[in-house]
């Protein structure tokens, strides 16, 4: 969360703008790895070889939660339904929307957005329907 | 690998202490911990304090001159932050630096404050344990977090809330007898799987409380113990710590905990004992799920294994391995930054014959302390044996 107004996160930032165009990405490097941006190098074996992959708009929920306490930030969307999708080769953390908390179950189908968050000037990955 | 005595040990009562300070709380553990060891301030060389979010809580950031001041000393110090294995991480420095040869003589310890932050702003506070950019800002709490693993664990291995349910009963029950600990009231399963849920599959009766509270460990090394004459009969013959990616979406499992094996390995390796060997063991339990996930991850289970432990009676206070008798994080509590320390105190006294719960153990020697950050991107793991 910036507090300056010219402020940006860099490459999260330039990611998430991706992902809401439909152009969001991964990183592979060439030991057969493959990340999440923002990465200058390789987390699992340090290789600074990443290739951009294009990443599906979908992907399936892989373990999620229904936080009824939530922190300040988030005070206004709680009950909320926060759900880790695997994406591709990839695994992303959202928030989930549209879905009813009781239907959400792992193994389900879901779109991968970029939405603003209520409670801060903030912007997070959604899985949608 | 030599060892590092454990010349003293204290802790303040755990709780809510919303009118007392960090410095104010450490102080009395560290008063503690020093008149156990029959040793005045001036005996230490360094200090080593963990502390999560006093930079939040208490609006203070350099608190290792803050931390040896309490002690009475101005002997070089420094704050350890790993998130809640603050101070196991401080305990495994301050083990380094004495088996190096460098201090003879050395305070480790820790303390947290959260109570006077709200259950909203500890809650914002704790969740700072996860990844900003790929957890918080999707609404991961620290409940959430570990709520995301229970889930990935019964969809991998199977168990229920149920199961989880056995682990808070068995700890609140050990807790009865801690007159230190945070929480002394007996519950029963009923009452964890009616209690309203914070994170589902997780409940209240699921999680540590926001604790308050500070611990501190002297430790000194073999030729100091013999020097003073120190009344130490039991040594730390054991440290590992081990690491993982920050956020839970970046791990081949979210049902099993890396690091901590990676810990235990270390630190049974130059213990030179097998998880066989291990009588009692506090673990990491801020939530009923991770002391399945520590159990497994320090090889007392195979994975899948140890999510009934409980309910079968193997960890409580009669069973063939006692997991957590000081109550845990579950009940004891959970002062984040104290935590660590506060189970090598525990462990120490278990073995000791001093520790309110020691009726339970026969002949216990061997006692292994696991302490986590965040969703065990970090873990530290200790063995202690009586040595004398």
């Amino acid at each position: 969360m910036s507090e300056h107004s010219d402020a940006s996160d860099g490459e999260y930032d330039e990611f998430l703008d991706a992902l809401a165009d439909g152009r969001g990405y991964y990183y592979a490097c060439s030991n057969g790895h493959e990340t999440v941006p923002p990465r200058q190098v390789c987390p699992h074996c340090g290789d600074r070889d990443l290739e951009r992959e294009p990443l599906p708009e979908t992907g399936e929920i892989v373990t999620h939660t229904t936080v009824t306490v939530p922190s300040p930030r988030f005070a206004d969307e709680a009950p909320y339904v926060t759900a880790v999708a695997s994406v591709g080769p990839v695994r992303l953390t959202g928030i989930v929307r549209g879905i009813e908390p009781d239907d959400v179950a792992v193994g389900r189908d879901v779109t991968v957005t970029v939405e603003s968050t209520e409670a801060a000037d903030d912007r997070t990955i959604v899985f949608r329907p | 690998m030599s060892k590092a005595f454990i010349a003293g040990a204290g802790t303040t009562a755990f709780g809510s202490f919303p009118d007392r300070t960090g410095r104010e709380l450490f102080a009395e553990a560290g008063r503690v911990a020093l008149d156990d060891a029959g040793l005045s301030p001036d005996a230490v060389d360094e200090v080593y304090y963990g502390n999560f979010v006093g930079t939040l809580a208490e609006n203070q950031g350099h608190q290792g001159p803050l931390a040896a001041e309490a002690l009475g000393t101005t002997a070089p110090s420094r704050r350890i932050e790993s998130a809640c294995a603050s101070s196991g991480l401080a305990v495994r420095d301050a083990v380094r630096a004495v088996r190096s040869g460098e201090a003879d003589l050395v305070v480790a310890g820790g303390m947290e404050r959260m109570s006077n932050m709200g259950t909203a702003g500890a809650t914002d506070g704790l969740a700072r344990a996860a990844d900003d950019l790929f957890e918080i800002r999707a609404g991961v709490t620290f409940p959430a977090a570990y709520a995301l693993m229970a889930r990935a664990y019964f969809e991998t291995f199977g168990g229920d809330r149920e199961d989880l349910a056995a682990i808070a009963v068995k700890n609140h029950d050990n807790a009865l007898a801690n007159d230190h600990a945070h929480l002394q009231e007996s519950i029963a399963v009923e009452d964890v799987l009616e209690a309203p849920a914070i994170a589902a599959p997780l409940g209240l009766y699921d999680a540590c409380p926001i604790s308050d509270g500070a611990a501190a460990v002297v430790l000194a090394s073999p030729a100091y113990a013999a020097e003073h004459d120190l009344d130490a009969g039991v040594a730390v013959t054991g440290s590992g710590h081990g690491g993982d990616t920050m956020a839970l979406q970046d791990r081949d499992s979210l049902a099993t905990t890396p690091a901590t094996r990676e810990a235990a390995v270390t630190a049974y390796d130059e213990a030179g004992i097998d998880p066989d060997d291990v009588d009692l063991a506090e673990v990491h339990d801020c939530f009923t799920i991770a002391e399945v996930l520590a159990l497994e991850g320090l090889g007392l289970y195979g994975y899948g294994e140890a999510i009934g432990a409980a309910a079968r009676g193997d960890t409580r206070r009669d069973g063939s391995l006692p997991v957590n008798l000081s109550g845990g994080l579950k009940a004891k509590g959970h002062p984040v930054g104290a935590t660590g320390a506060a189970q090598i105190a525990a462990v120490s006294s278990l073995l000791e014959g001093t520790h309110p719960r020691s009726d339970a153990l026969e002949d216990a020697t061997v006692g292994v302390a696991h302490n986590a950050g965040g969703t065990v991107a970090s873990a530290t793991v200790h063995v202690l044996e009586v040595v004398a």
